[in-house]
């Protein structure tokens, strides 16, 4: 493994010491470490002069960091070393022009047009609209149809189409397409000044705007040097873990109302509200939208926040644990969660399934546990119990995940008050030639930001990874031989983000 | 007169039932609810609008509500509200009453055919086959009358000397039939467990998927027809529970409507406490119903 630097989650690594090894090495070290309980956390192109490198972090229990050059092509790491790299190398491809030969099903990510200038390698033409524009995977048959689905949905979500073959009520092969919220996010952080990148990451996905933005903080304080005080991580880990609660409350109210099961999605829809005024308790935004900055947060949180807080998860714990049996104990909803939408473990692994839905097929992957940064290393880990894989699993998963952020929130709440100063987004010279890789637990799993800095300290590639990138694919491959009337459960199980995939 | 004066009440009655189901699950969730009247609203509203056709349809798509409307309202003829005589009544209306439903089902499922959309497709198919099962669950139920009272008329079943009542002779029986028809209530009318009325989830429905492309007045016809329909079947089971000896015209009215609004409490309540139910698993549900009705038979048999 000499090939590989050991780096830390939000360390500053100088650019020349990450091993640049040639592409046969290079895949050879992938391959092995990915057949060895490992999994890529970045995997991206980046311009150097007028080479292309490729870098990858890589994670088993340690983060690693590899890079290597290539030229136009290179062999496919999807064929040679597996589906991990399936949807980096397509979006390498669509980013940068560079075609991985012999990729099992290449295909445009995004729809749009590289930066490089090369040719698309996709042959596209991007003056025309998108839909028509896929070579979608077909089934063939008397008794195959085909349904597509969006990207206008009935309800208020984002857009994504969604193709099926069925043989009746079967779902054979699932195809989900997105990009049809793709804003640049990547390419417009290098060409605005340092200060809009925090509000920039606020909005890569707007029900993680924590997550990200935590990233993109540490990765600026990682570069600038910067310290930031104990009090101030205990508000962004309480921040982080509100925002978990959220969300996981959120799904678990419109899992059941998916099943036509009223109640809970009515107490749930109101409780996720409460947890929601609490973030805006804390900054002045239901979304946690401007608390988190390079340094620190911009408001301090004193001690009647606290209480209120504390009082909050008091009143609310009860009702949130009753809510939960009412769901978890009628048997009619167990009916419909059980067995449904199954990705077992074996097809996480491969896939590289990251946070709850990776949680409840079984693979104990947690950012905080793992590489813990703000206070996690001082807290509990928390151990899911339910892990088939199913609807069932990933509800209990966020159900069990939603007391353990109660708990976190009250055990940080109980430690002395430590005082700290807000923070005022400031421009911060950042230290030249440097690479730095950030990962956060999210609630959807695992955010990570990457930057890289030029020898003048500017931003030469800024690269963001919404754990939505590896799990939407675990969400089609759930619904093989599932009933498509199960799609709604099955996708609501999984939550997972279309502006945070599409950037 | 007064079979004029019952039909007529139960036409403008009978919108103003689901509004109490959805005052029920309401309550259950812990909310304030709609207006009971939200349906008259709803109605009105719809009225007022104008219908959107997509080129790619036809004349059967325009049908389509029309069909289903009238024949809901055709259907309502034949029943004794209350035990009043209907306004219709010959030898063999009942079967003529569930044929005349199954018309308008059938230009229902034209329709959505006739949209060529794979969402209404797949809703009709769903339909369809659902369809075809309750009915065999309710020419059961009609079987188990026949032999109760040897009538083929609906208007005899509730009505003269000796109604079919559960407060009646064979009332014990009546328990499985009355189980049995609010089952495939639930199941005719896209209900929980079998269909959810509230979803946005085109994958999932049944019967809200195949009229999606219907709107303004259409889409009223078609709500006025789902309304009667879901009208005529809580009647039937109001009808077997009415008590005996409310002999006079206003008491017995009044009477059958409270047990109508019971009935629909029952449905909001059902559908607060139970979640929906696997579609693959929506042709055992149905078939209980006729297992429940079938024993019912049986059990007339040993009583002759």
């Amino acid at each position: 493994m000499a090939s590989l630097l050991r780096i830390g989650n939000g360390e500053v690594v100088p650019r020349q010491h990450i091993p640049r090894i040639d592409f046969p090495r290079f895949l050879r070290v992938l391959t092995d470490f990915v057949r060895c309980n490992g999994y890529i956390v970045q995997f991206f192109a980046y311009p150097e002069g007028e080479r292309m490198r490729l870098l990858a972090v890589l994670r088993n229990s340690e983060l690693h960091v590899v890079e290597t050059e290539v030229e136009r092509d290179y062999p496919s790491l999807t064929l040679l070393a597996g589906a991990k790299f399936n949807l980096f190398e397509r979006e390498i491809a669509e980013q940068y022009g560079l075609r991985p030969n012999g990729h099992p099903w290449l295909k445009m990510v995004r729809y749009h047009a590289n930066a490089s200038g090369r040719p698309d390698v996709f042959g596209n033409d991007y003056r025309t609209d998108i839909p028509g524009n896929y070579p979608y995977y077909r089934v063939e048959g008397e008794a195959i149809h085909e349904v597509g689905v969006g990207p206008v949905h009935a309800g208020i979500i984002e857009p994504g189409h969604f193709r099926f073959q069925c043989a009746g009520e079967e779902v054979l092969h699932l195809e989900i397409q997105l990009g049809y919220q793709h804003r640049g996010v990547e390419r417009l952080l290098t060409t605005v000044p340092q200060r809009r990148w925090p509000i920039l990451c606020e909005a890569i996905a707007g029900d993680t705007a924590i997550g990200h933005n935590l990233c993109c903080c540490q990765a600026i304080e990682a570069l600038a040097g910067l310290d930031v005080e104990p009090g101030a991580r205990t508000v962004r880990t309480i921040a982080l873990e509100l925002e978990r609660l959220a969300n996981h409350i959120g799904d678990l109210g419109a899992l059941s109302g998916d099943v036509a099961f009223n109640p809970p999605a009515a107490y749930f829809g109101r409780i996720r509200g409460e947890f929601l005024n609490l973030l805006l308790e804390l900054c002045g935004n239901r979304f946690g939208k401007s608390l988190v900055r390079p340094g620190g947060v911009t408001q301090a949180m004193g001690g009647e926040q606290r209480r209120i807080i504390c009082a909050k998860i008091k009143e609310l714990r009860e009702e949130i644990v009753q809510v939960c049996d009412l769901l978890f104990s009628a048997h009619t909803v167990l009916a419909r969660f059980e067995y449904t939408g199954t990705v077992n473990r074996a097809l996480a692994d491969q896939l590289g399934l990251v946070g709850p839905c990776g949680r409840a097929s079984g693979l104990e992957y947690d950012v905080r546990e793992f590489f813990p940064t703000e206070r996690y290393a001082d807290l509990p880990a928390i151990t899911n119990r339910a892990t088939n894989g199913d609807v069932y699993s990933r509800a209990m998963v966020r159900r069990e995940e939603i007391v353990h952020a109660l708990d976190l929130i009250e055990q940080l709440l109980a430690a002395p008050e430590e005082a700290h100063q807000p923070v005022r987004s400031a421009e911060r010279r950042l230290a030249p030639a440097s690479f730095v890789v950030t990962l956060n637990e999210g609630w959807r799993g695992e955010v990570s930001h990457c930057l890289l800095t030029d020898d003048d300290g500017a931003l030469l590639r800024y690269k963001i990874k919404d754990p939505s990138f590896h799990n939407w694919t675990g969400l089609a491959m759930a619904l093989r031989n599932q009933a498509i009337s199960d799609f709604p459960l099955c996708n609501k199980s999984f939550n997972l983000s279309y502006c945070g995939f599409d950037l | 007169m007064e079979s004029v004066l019952s039909f007529g009440l139960a036409l403008v009655l009978a919108p103003l039932f689901p509004g109490i189901i959805l005052k029920v699950k309401a309550l259950f969730a812990g909310k304030q609810g709609p207006p009971l009247l939200i349906k008259y609203w709803t109605l009105a509203k719809l009225l007022r609008k104008g219908s959107v056709y997509s080129t790619s349809t036809s004349f059967v798509f325009r049908l389509g509500p029309l069909v289903a409307c009238a024949t809901a309202i055709a259907a309502l003829l034949f029943f004794p509200f209350a035990g009043k005589a209907p306004l219709v009544s010959f030898h063999g209306d009942v079967i003529v009453l569930f044929y005349l439903l199954g018309l308008g089902r059938f230009f229902t499922i034209a329709a959505a055919l006739d949209t060529g959309s794979p969402f209404e497709g797949m809703g009709a198919a769903r339909e369809a086959f659902f369809g075809t099962l309750a009915e065999a669950a309710i020419f059961a139920v009609l079987i188990l009358f026949f032999r109760l009272n040897g009538s083929l008329i609906l208007a005899g079943y509730f009505t003269g000397n000796q109604p079919i009542a559960i407060a009646g002779p064979q009332g014990a029986l009546l328990i499985l039939a009355v189980v049995a028809l609010f089952m495939l209530l639930l199941a005719e009318n896209s209900r929980v467990p079998v269909d959810d009325p509230a979803t946005h989830l085109e994958l999932t429905m049944i019967h809200e998927v195949m009229i999606l492309d219907h709107s303004g007045p259409d889409l009223a016809l078609i709500e006025l027809g789902a309304f009667y329909k879901l009208f005529l079947y809580a009647a039937l089971i109001a009808s077997l529970l009415k008590p005996a000896g409310l002999a006079g015209p206003f008491a017995g009215t009044l009477a059958f409507y409270a047990l109508m609004a019971v009935v629909y409490v029952a449905i909001g309540i059902t559908e607060s406490l139970t979640a929906r139910l696997k579609m693959n698993m929506v042709p055992k549900y149905i078939l209980t119903s006729f297992a429940l009705v079938f024993f019912a038979i049986i059990l007339t048999v040993e009583i002759a």
